[in-house]
């Protein structure tokens, strides 16, 4: 298990580094920016908010830069993000608490089916090279390449404002239905996450549609699959033999795409007011409230690696070799 | 070179990114209006396209051409910033890294997994936040910050190549004539790494157009910026894809502008990768259409394990 513990220790170094780069960032910034917040802040907020800003960001305190990273660690570590400039008094983290089920709920589901579809979708298009699959490469790579939520502008015009299939934004209907266990309401938020999870995934599903394909194609290549091949098993045996050892490369690469999808996923959130982080994130950003900001960055970094981490357990367990070499 | 020329993905690749590189230069010079100004002051909605304005206005009655044609600018100057300035480090450090190995390879590879698992955006809106929302950005400058968050992939290949390099036999031999350890980088190792680094450029660029425009769209860039993040924010903030009177001429127009740039660099970047590695065509290209195929006798699906070749000239 040394390849697990070496992973481990990279999150957590990376944790570290994130929260560090979050406490230095507003100390470092030209022109003391912590300063220009309070300025910019002092007309509009209450005594309050504004002592609780001087005290997350070590402003009049006498305390040295040292002193102030102890005391940010001891605060994170009880959970306290510090206290929305825009929603005071309500804390950071219970603003976030309410909206991450909705991003997790959203982001995970439309992440899990696109890197399903989109292996199996692969694997069909190197097995069958030359065949309809391959003509679809480019129009794919122009949804790769388009901005999340470019995809999710035209999947609202589209689909809720044209055609009238899906409602256009929120998520669940506010005016008539409360939250609770029951099938209404369920239903109602089945529908409206429906369409941002569809432009998920189809925002989503390029890179591993092709990386899958190319991968399949260098290892169909492999002495042992032409040998099951002319042992004459059936071709869904050989393909899945093919499959599974070209498979590791995308689960290694999740690392890499999982950062890419939840920021794109956040601004799709935007663009249909979906009531997760992403959502939370643009009101952040359009009152600059900065606590709100720094404990969302947190938050979405510490998610990412937890995803990283579950990514990592997958593939110790696809690969025998990760596990033998300790 | 020519090989590289007969690929369709590299020749619509190399025409798309061109026409945009181009209207980078020209476009601020062709737009018919200034991108700010109202043409009218008694319409308050958006205009389909007329003569007048080809791709119609937006609420407030600026031109919408106008605006696609100065935000590009802003726009592709960003993403090359943004993708030529880690592509420099990324080759520097990472060939360095893996050539010498030692402490100094450690802790590039840390640096570099470190920066590939922390996610980009929001921390770049945490320091664009701080950064304020000034009047008019020095777009450098914004290049050079999202540089900070994409540095780390490139380097990360030009290390791992450059490590599968320093055992070979060409490198060997040149250590053992007493070539310098530059004159190994530089003129036996960093050629063989040119489509590597291609790659690295083109994705990086990608990564910057997307990240730059997801920036401006949130708005955490000056509104008043034109690129065109910052139409589709203006666009998105009057909900102009939920109006009875769909104003597409608004928002597709940007959105299909960053599509087809990213597009175009991708599609080059396949077709570089498909030079270096030849099996990954599609069988029907690589110079032989389809008739050709056929009238070669090639199977319309090519046997398992197999790249079917037709002797040319033949």
């Amino acid at each position: 298990m040394r390849m697990m513990s070496r992973r481990i220790s990279l999150y957590l170094l990376t944790a570290v580094v994130a929260i560090t780069v979050n406490f230095f960032i507003p100390r470092l910034m030209p022109g003391n920016p912590a300063l220009a917040v309070l300025g910019r802040v002092q007309a509009q907020e209450s005594p309050q908010a504004i002592a609780a800003l001087e005290v997350q960001y070590g402003v009049q305190t006498k305390t040295g830069l040292w002193g102030q990273y102890i005391h940010y660690w001891a605060q994170l570590l009880h959970g306290n993000l510090g206290t929305s400039l825009n929603s005071y008094p309500a804390s950071v983290d219970s603003l976030i608490r309410a909206a991450l089920p909705w991003t997790i709920g959203l982001v995970g589901i439309a992440t899990v089916i696109s890197f399903v579809l989109g292996t199996l979708l692969g694997v069909a298009a190197a097995w069958r090279r030359g065949s309809w699959l391959d003509g679809l490469l480019p129009a794919m790579t122009f949804f790769q390449a388009a901005p999340y939520f470019f995809v999710a502008i035209l999947a609202v015009a589209l689909f809720s404002t044209k055609l009238g299939w899906f409602p256009p934004n929120s998520g669940y209907d506010t005016t008539t239905l409360n939250p609770g266990f029951n099938w209404p309401f369920i239903s109602n938020v089945i529908d409206h996450a429906m369409l941002p999870a569809v432009t998920i995934v189809v925002a989503s599903i390029a890179g591993w549609i092709i990386g899958m394909r190319n991968m399949m194609i260098t290892t169909m290549d492999e002495d042992y699959v032409l040998l099951a091949q002319a042992k004459g098993l059936p071709s869904h045996r050989v393909v899945s033999y093919a499959a599974r050892n070209a498979l590791l490369p995308s689960v290694a690469g999740f690392s890499l795409a999982i950062g890419f999808i939840v920021s794109g996923a956040l601004l799709t959130e935007i663009v249909f007011s979906y009531p997760g982080v992403g959502y939370l994130l643009f009101t952040a950003i359009g009152s600059d409230d900065y606590p709100l900001l720094q404990g969302i960055f947190l938050i979405i970094t510490l998610a990412v690696l937890l995803a990283n981490l579950a990514a990592d357990f997958v593939y110790a367990f696809l690969d025998p070799r990760t596990r033998q070499e300790a | 070179m020519r090989r590289l020329l007969r690929s369709p993905k590299v020749v619509i690749g190399l025409c798309l990114s061109g026409v945009f590189g181009l209207l980078a230069i020209i476009g601020p010079l062709l737009a018919p209006y200034n991108p700010n100004t109202s043409v009218s002051t008694t319409v308050s909605i958006a205009q389909p396209p007329s003569a007048a304005h080809l791709l119609g206005t937006t609420q407030v009655q600026q031109d919408v051409l106008s605006q696609l044609l100065v935000g590009g600018r802003s726009t592709i100057l960003v993403a090359l910033v943004a993708g030529a300035a880690p592509t420099v480090l990324a080759v520097l450090f990472g060939v360095t890294a893996g050539y010498f190995g030692s402490w100094g390879d450690d802790l590039l590879s840390m640096l570099a997994n470190i920066f590939l698992v922390l996610p980009a955006l929001p921390l770049l809106i945490v320091i664009f936040g701080f950064l304020g929302k000034g009047a008019n950005p020095n777009d450098a400058l914004i290049g050079v910050i999202i540089a900070i968050t994409g540095w780390a992939f490139g380097a990360r290949q030009m290390r791992v190549q450059t490590l599968s390099m320093r055992s070979r036999d060409f490198v060997d031999s040149a250590r053992i004539i007493g070539e310098k350890s530059w004159r190994i980088m530089t003129f036996e190792i960093l050629p063989n790494l040119i489509p590597v680094v291609a790659t690295s450029f083109l994705f990086t660029v990608i990564y910057g157009v997307g990240t730059y425009t997801a920036l401006s769209f949130l708005g955490v860039i000056s509104t008043s910026h034109w690129s065109w993040g910052t139409m589709l924010y203006w666009a998105q903030s009057a909900q102009a894809a939920q109006q009875v009177h769909l104003e597409w001429w608004w928002f597709v127009p940007p959105g299909l502008a960053v599509g087809l740039f990213g597009t175009g660099l991708a599609l080059l970047n396949f077709g570089i990768d498909e030079y270096v590695n030849p099996r990954l065509r599609g069988s029907r290209e690589g110079g032989l259409s389809g008739r050709r195929a056929r009238q070669a006798g090639l199977p319309r699906r090519p046997q398992l394990g197999l790249t079917p070749v037709v002797r040319a000239g033949g």
